[in-house]
């Protein structure tokens, strides 16, 4: 199953509710253009909704990163929200759990960027 | 199937993204009729892609004329998956480790260290030209009760 991104707002900041793989050829794309996308209108608060995300490869993970270094030099946060099992034991395993803000529950992510 | 190819599945396939899909779906098939559990299944699988990925982009560069060969096998103690490209080989020692502070937030280089992570053991093959790559992850007590079973051929 391909991704799927939908997007919504909320008190600031823009969710992006992630749903399928985050592979290469499948999901990586198109998670890098919706994040440029939302850099490049001045977005500067982005929370990526992952429970939906069942399946996340190294190129995906490189997604993420880049994700994240890219908001970082434009002075915007991304952070990320309900993991999978799944996801949250491939960021474990290559120590990006350490790298990125991460929350179980939508209004507590949500506060954190104020 | 009987006899010593009982349990070992192989093919040869292009370097696509395709043939990517194929392995890993082979790969599921594998450890489903292992007996696995959903998360060491997954782990499996997952460095199973990630090796097919690799022979496919940066062995043999999606190059048309070149293929990837795969092994698949469940002996009763272990699963045996190589993956072979036609590229220009592949040295382990040079891959940088992602773990370290200066390369923690780099976009690639995670394929291999995933492989290595999650299977128990990895071994690289240089073919001239070509890497095989061979990972083997053994079958717990519980895990074994299916082993040695057919896997269904193409």
């Amino acid at each position: 199953m391909a991704l799927s991104i939908s997007t919504r707002q909320l008190d600031g900041v823009t969710i992006l509710d992630l749903s399928g793989r985050i592979t290469l050829g499948e999901g990586s794309v198109q998670l890098r253009d919706a994040i440029r996308d939302l850099i490049s209108k001045g977005e500067k608060h982005i929370l990526l909704s992952l429970g939906d995300v069942n399946y996340i490869d190294s190129s995906g993970l490189g997604e993420l990163v880049s994700a994240f270094t890219t908001a970082k030099n434009q002075n915007a946060d991304v952070k990320l929200l309900n993991l999978t099992k799944k996801v949250k034991d491939v960021l474990q395993v290559t120590k990006l759990y350490t790298v990125f803000d991460i929350y179980d529950d939508e209004a507590h992510a949500i506060s954190s960027f104020k | 199937m009987t006899g010593p190819q009982t349990g070992r599945l192989s093919f040869k396939l292009a370097s696509t993204m395709d043939s990517v899909a194929e392995v890993e779906a082979a790969a599921e098939k594998l450890t489903h009729s292992a007996g696995m559990d959903e998360d060491e299944g997954f782990r499996v699988v997952m460095a199973v892609r990630e090796a097919a990925v690799n022979a496919v982009l940066h062995g043999n560069g999606y190059d048309p004329n070149k293929q990837i060969t795969v092994s698949l096998e469940n002996n009763g103690k272990s699963l045996v998956i190589t993956v072979a490209d036609e590229g220009e080989g592949l040295d382990p020692e040079k891959i940088p480790d992602p773990l370290a502070p200066e390369n923690l937030l780099r976009g690639t280089g995670r394929g291999i260290f995933l492989i290595r992570s999650f299977l128990d053991e990895v071994h690289f093959r240089q073919l001239h030209p070509g890497t095989e790559l061979t990972l083997v992850k053994h079958l717990t007590p519980a895990g074994s009760n299916d082993a040695s079973q057919d896997l269904d051929t193409k």
